[in-house]
């Protein structure tokens, strides 16, 4: 069958093209094959990077294209590495950042650890579960925006419930101690899930003969638990941990939608500051230094991120 | 240890990646920290030189 397929398209091809291809060898074609590919790469990626870093070491405002552009050296890096208001975003991208993976590490290791346990209605369960990671950021933000309203909301209706508080006495979005932990709150939400695939598939590749030797010797569970289930989990762990790590410190589109970054500037994260800087202040040139920074942090821990993947693969 | 520094001195990769990985770590911890200033201006510096570190030493034999 595969003869005659071959046969069908080699009388397809028309002579002279026929005559080239015969012409070439395996490398050139390989070579034409990933050459599309290679030059998308370098025009999507690679161009506006250089360019990126050419931009950081000038004072180049993009409303303002006629102006002259001046060489200004490292003086934007030196600015924003020295600006205690970007040291605080930073702060809020630490405080976003540490919480968020707290949670949905405990959190998500528990699903996962139930969920482990052979139970009735167990995939139903674990579908309902996976449902928030699903939805659009925009339509989460948008929600939760209603769930947090001091009059309708039931956020608030349910943390009255539980303390005998008045619902509109408090207001997660507007208070400047509440609205760091209401992006928290929402994102834990939303990204809980992922975070319980993980360690599931970490918890499920674990062989059953392990636990029975050691039932063998009789280790308690709590033993079990601690020598055998979470040194075999923590690469997953260590894979989700990073994974949301790298997604949090780039966080826009749900925060935007929740907070916008305040009150004042509480909850603006590097992401929204650095836009501000680019599309509001037109600081072209500052901008992309500051994108520089955040690009070279990313890329730090994605590198790590490709260490621990690598890890997991060889188990 | 004593692998460790051996590894090092021989060019090898489990150890300098182990390395160049402290580096980046503690670049981002120093950018995010909330106690002092200095460490967060410095902290561009130790990430990138972490960030590059990795990227040569991947290349190292194993």
């Amino acid at each position: 069958m595969s003869d005659r397929t071959v046969d069908r398209v080699a009388q397809a091809t028309p002579v002279r093209v026929a005559r080239k291809i015969r012409g070439l060898s395996d490398r050139a074609i390989a070579w034409i094959f990933i050459s599309p590919t290679i030059f998308l790469l370098l025009a999507i990626n690679i161009f506006p990077l250089i360019w990126t870093i050419q931009l950081s070491f000038t004072n180049f405002k993009a409303n303002r294209i006629g102006r002259e552009v001046k060489d200004v050296g490292f003086r934007n890096y030196e600015r924003i590495l020295t600006d205690s208001d970007t040291w605080l975003n930073m702060q809020a991208t630490a405080h976003f950042l540490f919480w968020t993976i707290f949670f949905q590490v405990l959190i998500g290791f528990t699903l996962a650890w139930l969920l482990n346990k052979k139970f009735r209605g167990n995939d139903l369960w674990t579908t309902i579960i996976v449902l928030p990671m699903m939805l659009s950021p925009a339509v989460v933000g948008n929600f939760w925006k209603f769930l947090y309203q001091p009059q309708i909301g039931l956020f608030n209706y349910i943390v009255s419930w539980f303390t005998g508080k008045d619902p509109s006495s408090f207001e997660m979005l507007g208070s400047v101690q509440l609205a760091p932990w209401a992006i928290v709150i929402v994102d834990t939400w939303m990204w809980t899930p992922f975070v319980m695939l993980i360690c599931l598939a970490g918890l499920r590749s674990i062989p059953d003969y392990i636990y029975e030797a050691a039932e063998v010797d009789r280790a308690s569970k709590l033993r079990q638990f601690f020598t055998i289930t979470i040194p075999m989990v923590l690469p997953f762990l260590m894979l989700a941990v990073l994974f949301r790590g790298i997604e949090n410190f780039k966080m826009f589109d749900l925060v935007v939608q929740l907070t916008g970054g305040g009150p004042g500037s509480t909850t603006e994260l590097t992401s929204i500051n650095l836009k501000r800087e680019a599309f509001e202040k037109w600081r072209t040139g500052y901008a992309s230094a500051y994108a520089i920074i955040l690009f070279v942090t990313v890329f730090g821990l994605a590198s790590i991120y490709v260490k621990a993947l690598n890890k997991v693969k060889q188990r | 240890m004593s692998d460790f520094l051996s590894g090092l001195m021989r060019f090898r990769r489990g150890p300098w990646e182990m390395v160049a990985t402290i580096l980046i770590a503690i670049g981002v911890f120093m950018l995010m920290q909330p106690f002092v200033l200095w460490a967060f201006t410095y902290s561009f510096i130790v990430t990138l030189i972490g960030t590059v570190m990795f990227i040569v030493v991947s290349h190292f034999p194993e």
